[in-house]
């Protein structure tokens, strides 16, 4: 097991370099810079050139990769948006991005799982047909205009501000009208981020339950009088779950990545505003940092999900 | 879920003279000599000044952190600002000449990521006299000069021994300004607070909130709920907008125009006739009407129709499909294989219009001339690029037949950058357009200070643009916003009466007198 650690630490490390030189060669070759982005007829060329080269824009492409790196180990990586340190930018966002995905996937688990196992337990029943319908409409309907809908919606219904993270006017507000004010704007965004992710892991969760309760296992327990809640929960369950394992290590990239859409129409100033803003402005410094945590979690999320599966699945032995 | 809905039902009202604004981004730097963006702008408005100001007709000047000033004219102009005393920054510091020279000075470091440089780049010296006068002296004649002293100034003993680029005041901002900042969450809100020690007295307003909201339609939600109070709407929101008895909307041209640039380089478009028969086949009362939704109105010339500099002798040129295809004729366009597109040379007249996308109205505004063009004989084919290819890949290396966009002017005239033709090679003369009698116009416009004499020079300027159509001029929009109708003027008398008004539109803006905006209190309990 502790070889097969270490194996896979040194395949990340070079997997890790590897993805950093090739963002850094498709951000750098992307049409457009930072400079000279809008059409100001008050800029001269001579002040353009220069500031070109007081951002290193003027030095070949494997230099400034180079610099970039040099600038993030020393800390002296610096948005060309705004002149702030890119680490500071991104910690100060990052919990609001995590909090609202928190929640997002906590309603998900706690409400697909139930919904699966019950489809599976009344295959074919109008409840089941009904979930399957369901389904169809959460994966297919189009987030943003389900998010639209709901914020007209709330809007008109109780003409409350739902945008942003929390209420503007708060002077008057006890804490826990404070309290309730944030829950309130953290609800709308978790429920539509969470209704696909609700709608896809319930369909795998019925999907897997009803595979494992065809299996002889399940038979002997029942044919041994074992009660109907035990049989599914404890035999059944547990062995239907080992797939959400991967979609366990897929997720947690997803945490910290921040959705851009959901966080443009919430305004919730999060992660993937930042990397949307970056995109357009051709901030190298943070986008290149994003990237390369994006990169860090996919890889320790797959790197996680492995060694669970050798924890839950005593089938699996790693050599 | 339950438990909020009850909480909402009891919304508290509004117990502070506030208002909020919303704004579709963030702002970048609140440092004047910085910024770019329109939401940093706005905010550095609010907490730093400059030496003058325009005045509410952008037409003169009026002093605020100069009392007063001379202009000295000459072949080197010398333009001396006289002080005003006791000042003080946020912090309690006073401000003297020598924050002047180091704002001047940072902008003209070349180590300063500015683009502000370039409108300093003819002054030949800047001195401080004595604590309460700064001298600047220019290498020649150069009017648009005294107006960028409107520029904010930063103090000296914050900064000087920062590194502008990087340092933390650019996020926390001490100015001398109406407004003094409080907190800047990113992407949420940005703060600020009546100073109590303004010189021109305390702002009516205590406090302003900036609040982020990138999509537009749901800044109109937040407007309906009262989350907000001002905003810019956008032309199709406009109508719905005005049937809200809590909200009144303003109207007014803007500094800025939209067009159509032809590629004067490219053989097609050389033929002056050819350009004036575009725009006569181009229907732009059509466009102000359906694009616009009526909210513009037709463009004559390089310059806003409201302000000073236009000639209103300039008529714009009708929509005339007949006129444009006799022009067309005249210049050798003809349809002489009858598969209804004109030709010439055995060349069909067909043409790439360009512009960049994620912008609905210039697209909406492209397929509308696509199809005109095409009733009189001209073959279009139009394309979207994202903005960054777009620049690079066709407007900077001149690679495009013709383009949409627009430009955001300031209150000068002064548009040498775009339209002399020692321009064309760097700078953003992009359509190549050449006339010697209009370069020597720009020359003279920006050596003349006498308003009277500017005005004859840019009416005549005007009258050339109209003849030579280097671009179709396409239209002026207007500028809109809702403001909640709580607001009011508040103003003192000398024995200390307030008197109410309603809020004007100003053609330097609606917030010209944002420091006397006022919530009278029986207003505001009512929510």
């Amino acid at each position: 097991m502790a070889s097969f650690i270490l194996r896979r630490l040194a395949q990340m490390f070079v997997t890790l370099v590897g993805i950093s030189i090739i963002s850094w060669v498709i951000i750098t070759l992307a049409p457009g810079g930072p400079i000279g982005l809008t059409l100001d007829p008050k800029a001269s060329p001579k002040v353009i050139e220069q500031m070109m080269k007081n951002y290193d824009l003027d030095k070949p492409i494997y230099q400034q990769y180079f610099l970039w790196l040099k600038k993030l180990f020393t800390g002296k990586l610096y948005s060309f948006k705004d002149g702030r340190p890119v680490m500071q930018k991104i910690s100060e966002r990052i919990w609001n991005t995590l909090l609202l995905n928190l929640v997002a996937t906590l309603i998900i688990f706690s409400l697909a799982i139930p919904l699966g196992v019950f489809s599976a337990k009344r295959q074919y029943s109008f409840l089941d047909n009904l979930g399957t319908f369901g389904a169809y409409l959460g994966v297919s309907a189009p987030s943003f205009w389900l998010a639209y809908l709901l914020i007209l919606g709330t809007v008109l219904l109780f003409g409350y501000p739902v945008l942003g993270m929390r209420s503007f006017v708060t002077e008057d507000f006890t804490t826990t009208e404070i309290v309730l004010d944030r829950i309130w704007h953290l609800m709308l965004p978790s429920i539509i981020m969470a209704i696909h992710g609700i709608a896809s892991l319930s369909r795998y969760t019925r999907s897997s339950m009803l595979e494992v309760i065809r299996q002889d296992y399940i038979r002997t327990a029942k044919a041994k009088g074992v009660s109907e809640e035990t049989v599914y929960y404890k035999h059944g369950l547990r062995n239907a779950l080992l797939p959400t394992i991967t979609i366990f290590g897929f997720m947690i990239p997803g945490l910290i990545g921040g959705s851009i859409i959901m966080e443009t129409v919430f305004a919730w100033p999060g992660i993937g505003q930042l990397a949307y803003q970056a995109i357009l402005a051709r901030d190298y410094p943070v986008l290149m940092t994003l990237n390369t945590i994006a990169a860090v979690l996919t890889l320790v999320g797959n790197f996680i999900a492995d060694i669970l599966y050798g924890i839950a699945d005593p089938r699996i032995r790693y050599e | 879920m339950g438990i909020n809905i009850v909480f909402v039902g009891s919304r508290p009202s509004q117990k502070v003279n506030q208002l909020v604004i919303s704004s579709i981004g963030d702002a970048s730097f609140l440092n004047p000599i910085l910024s770019q963006d329109s939401a940093s702008s706005e905010i550095n408005s609010f907490v730093f000044n400059g030496l003058i100001k325009y005045d509410r007709d952008l037409q003169g000047f009026v002093g605020v952190l100069a009392e007063s000033w001379k202009v000295e004219k000459g072949s080197e102009p010398v333009i001396t600002f006289y002080l005003r005393k006791g000042v003080l920054w946020h912090d309690g510091k006073e401000f003297t000449a020598e924050d002047v020279k180091f704002t001047y000075d940072k902008i003209m470091d070349e180590k300063t990521n500015t683009v502000r440089r370039s409108d300093y780049e003819l002054v030949k010296t800047a001195e401080v006299l004595d604590p309460y006068t700064f001298r600047v002296t220019y290498k020649q004649p150069f009017s648009p000069g005294l107006a960028t002293w409107g520029m904010g100034i930063i103090p000296k003993h914050l900064l000087e021994k920062e590194d502008i680029n990087t340092t933390p005041f650019n996020r926390r901002p001490i100015g001398t300004g109406p407004f003094r900042f409080i907190e800047w969450v990113s992407d949420e809100k940005i703060v600020v607070e009546a100073n109590p020690k303004y010189f021109e007295g305390r702002p009516n307003l205590d406090r302003i909130i900036y609040r982020i909201i990138p999509e537009p339609s749901l800044s109109e939600m937040e407007l309906l709920t009262q989350g907000v109070d001002y905003y810019s709407v956008f032309p199709h929101q406009l109508r719905r907008m005005k049937e809200v008895p809590f909200l009144k909307m303003y109207s007014q041209p803007t500094l800025s125009y939209t067009y159509i640039g032809y590629n004067l380089k490219n053989p097609l478009f050389q033929d002056k006739r050819v350009r004036q028969a575009l725009t006569y086949a181009t229907n732009r009362e059509e466009i102000v009407q359906y694009v616009l939704y009526g909210l513009g109105t037709v463009a004559t010339g390089p310059f806003p129709n409201h302000l000073w500099y236009a000639n209103p002798k300039v008529k714009p040129i009708p929509y005339d499909p007949q006129k444009a295809r006799q022009l067309l004729a005249e210049a050798g366009w003809k349809d002489t294989n009858g598969d209804g597109i004109l030709n010439k040379d055995g060349k069909p007249f067909l043409f790439r219009l360009i512009t960049n996308s994620g912008n609905e109205i210039r697209k909406d505004v492209g397929v509308l001339v696509q199809r005109q063009l095409r009733e009189v004989g001209i073959d279009v084919k139009f394309e979207l690029y994202e903005w960054s290819v777009f620049l690079k890949n066709f407007i900077n290396v001149k690679a495009f037949d013709a383009c949409i966009l627009g430009w955001g002017l300031s209150p000068d005239p002064d548009d040498y950058q775009i339209w002399h033709s020692s321009q064309i090679e760097k700078g953003f003369n992009f359509v190549s357009y050449k006339n010697p009698e209009a370069d020597l116009l720009w020359e003279e416009g920006r050596r003349e200070y006498d308003v009277e004499k500017r005005k004859q020079i840019y009416w005549r300027i005007h009258e050339l643009m109209a003849e030579d159509q280097p671009y179709t001029f396409l239209y002026v929009p207007l500028g809109n916003s809702a403001l909640q109708r709580k607001f009011y003027l508040m103003e003192k008398d000398q024995t200390g009466r307030e008197s109410l008004r309603d809020i004007k539109m100003e053609k330097a803006g609606l917030e010209y007198d944002l420091t006397k905006w006022f919530v009278p209190k029986g207003i505001l309990l009512e929510k």
